[in-house]
């Protein structure tokens, strides 16, 4: 008898039952901010790590990004600690981890892709909302909390009832300077903070199938920003070769391929909510307010509050309805994040800089995603042309995304900014935070405003 | 954790809808290993605004979307540890949902006219077993998971009862488990 079509999720969940409403989960990524109770309670129980093997640990968002290579160097004494403990719980349970010095350090959501150890087909988890990333390899990847992450250390598995399913359908083609952060952050602007909650989300169609593997990984890292569950990507050329040649990288690796060949989406599977959008009407994205669906065209104004949240995140912003976007003066210019601190992301930012300046008002920063990012954009001279150009060249981690290493906003500081979040103080208590691609963010740092990148040279 | 049935008492109001883990709790206080004492830092940039005024109470009550953003478990920690047993709003972002019910925070979800209604009063009870929030002689009633209700009402540790699977979590292994990557021998 024929079996009913099945969507990429419904393949993915279906592989990993365990028992009823039980999740076998097969990598587990881990961070030294929601492990360290963890920890403790799997000590206090006299519990082990039950696959170590399937686990692995790096140190990112408190790390300082000066070039440190070790906890030791850690000035503030609680981020000092919290690394340290990362560290020796990692030792005493057999956890292999990326720490302070390693070469393969970096953000946790950029390690995973990155050393081929996220791939399609997978059930990914770890203690950090962004875990939706790696579902831009085809893989089932969430957020959990620290209660989960002890689950899953003590169990391999998580109690899970399955989500709804909902496929955002983009159709048409991105158009020039127009990004996959801007798609997302259009995408997010249309269904809310909240649209997406309670679902996994399939990314498809044909602006999706032609994005490169770290534009992937930017749409799906922005899942949580519209409330969902995790975001997702058929498997298709782009991620095969992505992962072809990765430390991680399955040693038959065609016939392993000819398996993630099956996980595509059938013809006919349905889902629950469906979204078709233009990717063609997307311009290029600036956030004006203080949750990323706050957000307009660069060439539009900020709009006229119709809440009392608009209203309190006008008053917050500093910002009249009216001003136009492009006449936003910038204090600081942040490249970085999980989001946006790929090599990929790098070489645009560096191609609009290139041979320019730093506006003179302004504090620019450039974050790689991990110490591999780093040592390929030095390798290119990415490091000189945006020292050249004023911008500080840094070590990888989470940085200005969320400001528990020294990198944050002062209050009042207006940020141009390539992460996720544009909260309440979210890079610095009173800072502001306007989230965009990272070559919007680049012509930003030259002129000290924010300038619509089409029409910009 | 500690069984979770009939929570009775004071009523606190944070009438903002779409509040992130975030502003619950900032990320200058995720840096401790311990697991308690968040609570005096719960909503520590908004505490000092004028107008602000959050007394202890047994009961939370707030706006659509609540919880969203980062999945720190830091922020129904904090809740809790400041004295709420109890979160109700029109919904709740997924992560934070299940965080609060892993730590016996129960989060309970009313319509939006209902939740504005709980706003207005100064006392509750929400009991869990008949699924119910009872105030100023109305009752309205919310929907929770079964099993989540099961574990809530019995106070059960969540590893101790997926360990009574461990033979499916060996068979598993044994014959479906997916081969790599091995994160030990990258």
């Amino acid at each position: 008898m024929p079996t009913s079509p099945r969507s990429l999720f419904d393949k993915i969940w279906d592989a990993h039952g365990v028992a009823d409403e039980l999740l076998y989960i097969d990598l587990h990524l881990v961070h030294e901010v929601t492990s360290p109770q963890a920890f403790e309670s799997l000590r206090l129980e006299g519990r082990k790590v039950r696959r170590p093997d399937r686990t692995l640990a790096t140190a990112d968002h408190n790390v300082p990004t000066d070039g440190s290579m070790i906890a030791a160097q850690i000035a503030d004494h609680l981020s000092r600690v919290q690394v340290e403990t990362l560290e020796s719980n990692c030792a005493e349970f057999g956890v292999p981890v990326y720490s302070m010095g390693s070469d393969r350090q970096g953000i946790v959501h950029v390690i995973g892709p990155e050393l081929g150890v996220t791939q399609p087909g997978m059930t990914i988890v770890c203690g950090d909302s962004h875990t939706s990333t790696h579902g831009a390899l085809g893989a089932l990847a969430f957020g959990i909390g620290t209660s989960e992450v002890e689950h899953v250390l003590a169990t391999q598995t998580l109690q899970q009832r399955k989500p709804r399913s909902m496929r955002i359908l983009y159709e048409g083609e991105l158009g020039y300077g127009v990004t996959p952060k801007d798609l997302i952050l259009g995408t997010i602007g249309r269904i809310g903070v909240a649209g997406g909650v309670g679902h996994v989300i399939e990314y498809a169609g044909p602006p999706i199938e032609a994005m490169t593997m770290e534009g992937r990984l930017t749409v799906c890292n922005m899942t949580i920003e519209a409330g969902g569950r995790a975001g997702m990507i058929a498997p298709d050329e782009t991620t095969f070769e992505w992962v072809r040649g990765r430390p991680g990288a399955p040693e038959d690796f065609d016939d392993v391929v000819a398996e993630w060949r099956e996980l595509r989406t059938d013809e006919g599977a349905s889902f629950g909510d469906e979204y078709v959008i233009d990717a063609g009407e997307v311009s290029p994205q600036v956030t004006w307010g203080t949750n990323p669906a706050m957000v307009t065209g660069v060439t539009s104004s900020v709009p006229e509050p119709l809440s009392d949240g608009d209203r309190r995140a006008l008053q917050y912003m500093a910002l009249e309805p009216g001003m136009g976007i492009r006449d936003i003066k910038l204090d600081t210019v942040f490249i970085g994040s999980c989001t946006n601190s790929r090599i990929g992301d790098l070489r645009e930012a560096a191609e609009v800089v290139k041979g320019r300046k730093v506006s003179p008002s302004l504090r620019a920063m450039v974050v790689p995603g991990s110490q591999q990012v780093a040592i390929e954009a030095e390798r290119e001279g990415l490091d000189e042309v945006f020292k050249e150009a004023g911008f500080d060249w840094r070590s990888a981690g989470c940085s200005m995304c969320l400001g528990m290493n020294p990198d944050i906003l002062q209050p009042g500081e207006r940020c141009a900014s390539t992460s996720n979040r544009n909260f309440e103080g979210r890079q610095g208590k009173g800072g502001r935070t306007h989230l965009v691609s990272p070559k919007m963010a680049a012509a930003a740092a030259l002129e000290g405003h924010f300038v619509d990148i089409r029409d910009w040279s | 954790m500690e069984a979770v049935n009939k929570i009775e008492g004071g009523v606190s109001v944070v009438d903002r809808p779409d509040i992130d883990t975030d502003q619950i709790i900032p990320k200058q206080f995720l840096k401790r290993v311990e697991r308690t004492g968040f609570g005096e830092f719960l909503f520590y940039d908004w505490k000092d605004d004028a107008g602000w005024d959050l007394p202890v109470n047994p009961i939370l009550a707030s706006g659509r979307n609540f919880g969203c953003g980062s999945s720190r478990e830091h922020a129904p920690w904090a809740l809790e540890d400041f004295g709420f047993k109890a979160v109700v709003a029109p919904s709740f972002a997924d992560i934070f949902y299940s965080n609060c019910t892993k730590i016996g925070l129960l989060p309970v979800v009313l319509a939006e006219h209902e939740v504005a209604e709980l706003m207005q009063v100064s006392e509750a009870t929400i009991d869990l077993a008949e699924q119910e929030v009872h105030f100023a002689g109305r009752t309205y009633s919310f929907e929770i998971d079964r099993e989540i209700k099961r574990r809530l009402l019995a106070g059960l540790d969540d590893i101790g009862v997926t360990l009574q699977s461990g033979e499916a979590i060996d068979a598993y292994e044994a014959e479906r488990e997916r081969r790599g990557p091995v994160t030990t021998a990258l």
